[in-house]
């Protein structure tokens, strides 16, 4: 192919100012973290509430966790952002929304973006936490309802310490995938590790090797994710089960 | 605030589902068949017994699976002009339109995710199949399309088609190179007649329906045809 490489572009400096190329993108590699970790907080709470009450014998609850599973699923997430970031602060009362729109950027995007992903990815963990739970034999909460403690109790000191430990491999994998939708938010501004291979690549006119710099520092940081995630695993796990490594597919 | 002007959608539908459904839904459906095509070779080479064909395809796929769909867009937006100036022979980078680069991203990036369910589908037929293919006289690529590949698809439709939704609501994200699919056409109304409320709103109420819609009918599926065994 008709390509020049030239890999010494990453040691120039970039036009902000701020250092070459190379520290630039890792600067992105700190948003993307910072992101997917903020956001990670939200959908790991609000998910394993969601997840737990769709498992109760509550009729109408379990309902109003489907509704709100279903609602976050079936919007794509890069619409969803759009919501956050254009349409929310225009519903909302025209003070706080003008407010809003006056934040200084990058937290102006940073925090649309860390709302959307959480509770996107919170339907997410939602039904990893209900797969979970419902992966644990009946006896065990029936155990629970014997020995007289109530349903809270029960799912306190029985189902919930026993779910999670099992939960903990599909969790790894939509951790990671929250460390890669947090690229969609180069859409509403946030300059993050994908947004600033982009931006890269339109001042050094360096396409490929911006996008071999970015792609070569996702492959780490999973890489990192993972064997953090193992040693995590190896931990936890509940002795006597075969401890399956479970896939989740999507993106 | 006052002043939703709603109209909006009913001066721009024609054009949002005329021009932008049709570029969304066609992606859709060729990125699909091409997604199964690739990631059902891409399986039979996973679980093939030359190791160098396994590495290959394994090392594709978790390739894929770990990048973010907008960085695999950008790097297939200004690959496919140099691969295509590779195969014509031509000097300079060849001009490709948004949809054909959008295409071959799609295709290329969801068979990874199809491999996988593919691979799973295979593994889910018992290995006394295999053996009676051959034991009929038939070869590998006999024993695969007429014994192992139809079974693995009836046991795989519901995943298969549960990640095509996916897909779908994925291919919103040619936004980044200013294609114009369903998303891409309300922006460019949003922007012009400075409606961004409503528009947005509009888009998300139409993934909404759609792709509940859909998964919903792939609920029902589930249930028919399931084999009872």
């Amino acid at each position: 192919m008709n390509y020049h490489w030239d890999w010494g572009i990453l040691l120039s400096p970039e036009p902000g100012g701020t250092g070459t190329y190379l520290y630039y993108l890792f600067i992105g590699l700190g948003w993307t973290l910072a992101t997917a970790l903020a956001a990670w907080v939200i959908a790991l709470s609000i998910g394993s509430v969601v997840g737990t009450l769709r498992t109760t014998p509550h009729l109408w609850v379990v309902r109003l966790g489907n509704a709100y599973v279903e609602l976050f699923r079936n919007i794509p997430l890069i619409v969803q952002m759009f919501l956050w970031f254009f349409v929310v602060p225009e519903l909302l009362p025209k003070g706080l929304g003008d407010w809003i729109k006056q934040v200084p950027p990058p937290w102006g995007s940073y925090i649309p973006a860390v709302l959307c992903l959480g509770l996107y990815t919170s339907v997410r963990v939602a039904e990893q936490v209900k797969a979970g739970i419902q992966s644990l034999s009946r006896g065990q909460g029936m155990a629970g309802t014997a020995l007289g403690l109530t349903l809270g109790q029960t799912y306190r000191f029985v189902l919930l310490p026993m779910a999670f430990r099992i939960m903990l491999p599909p969790l790894t994998s939509e951790f990671m995938n929250v460390i890669k939708n947090s690229s969609v938010a180069l859409t509403i501004g946030l300059l993050e590790l994908t947004g600033r291979a982009r931006a890269m690549q339109e001042f050094s006119f360096r396409v490929f090797e911006a996008f071999t710099a970015a792609t070569v520092i996702y492959l780490m940081t999973n890489l990192l994710v993972v064997f953090a995630m193992r040693a995590l695993e190896k931990k936890v796990r509940v002795p006597g089960l075969i401890s399956a490594s479970a896939t989740a597919g999507g993106h | 605030m006052s002043g939703y002007d709603f109209d909006v959608i009913q001066r721009s539908w024609v054009y949002l589902f005329r021009d932008g459904m049709t570029f969304t839904l066609t992606l859709t459906a060729l990125a699909m068949l091409g997604g199964i095509f690739f990631g059902t070779l891409l399986a039979m080479m996973r679980l093939s017994k030359f190791n160098l064909l396994s590495l290959v395809s394994g090392s594709y796929v978790n390739l894929m699976r770990s990048l973010p769909l907008v960085l695999v867009i950008f790097w297939f937006f200004f690959l496919v002009p140099y691969i295509g100036a590779w195969i014509i022979g031509a000097k300079d980078p060849v001009r490709v339109g948004s949809f054909l680069s959008a295409l071959i991203t799609f295709t290329m990036f969801e068979a990874a995710y199809y491999c996988e369910i593919m691979r799973a589908g295979i593994q889910s037929v018992a290995r006394g199949q295999v053996w009676a293919g051959y034991a009929l006289g038939l070869d590998y690529w006999q024993t695969m399309a007429r014994i192992v590949l139809p079974q693995a698809f009836r046991n795989m439709l519901p995943v298969l088609l549960t990640q095509t939704i996916i897909l779908f609501q994925d291919t919103s994200l040619v936004y980044v190179i200013s294609a114009t699919d369903f998303l891409g056409a309300a922006s460019k109304v949003a922007n012009r007649d400075y409606r961004l409320v409503e528009m947005y709103t509009f888009v998300a109420v139409v993934y909404f329906v759609i792709s509940f819609g859909l998964s919903t009918l792939v609920r029902q599926l589930q249930g028919k045809i399931a084999v009872i065994r």
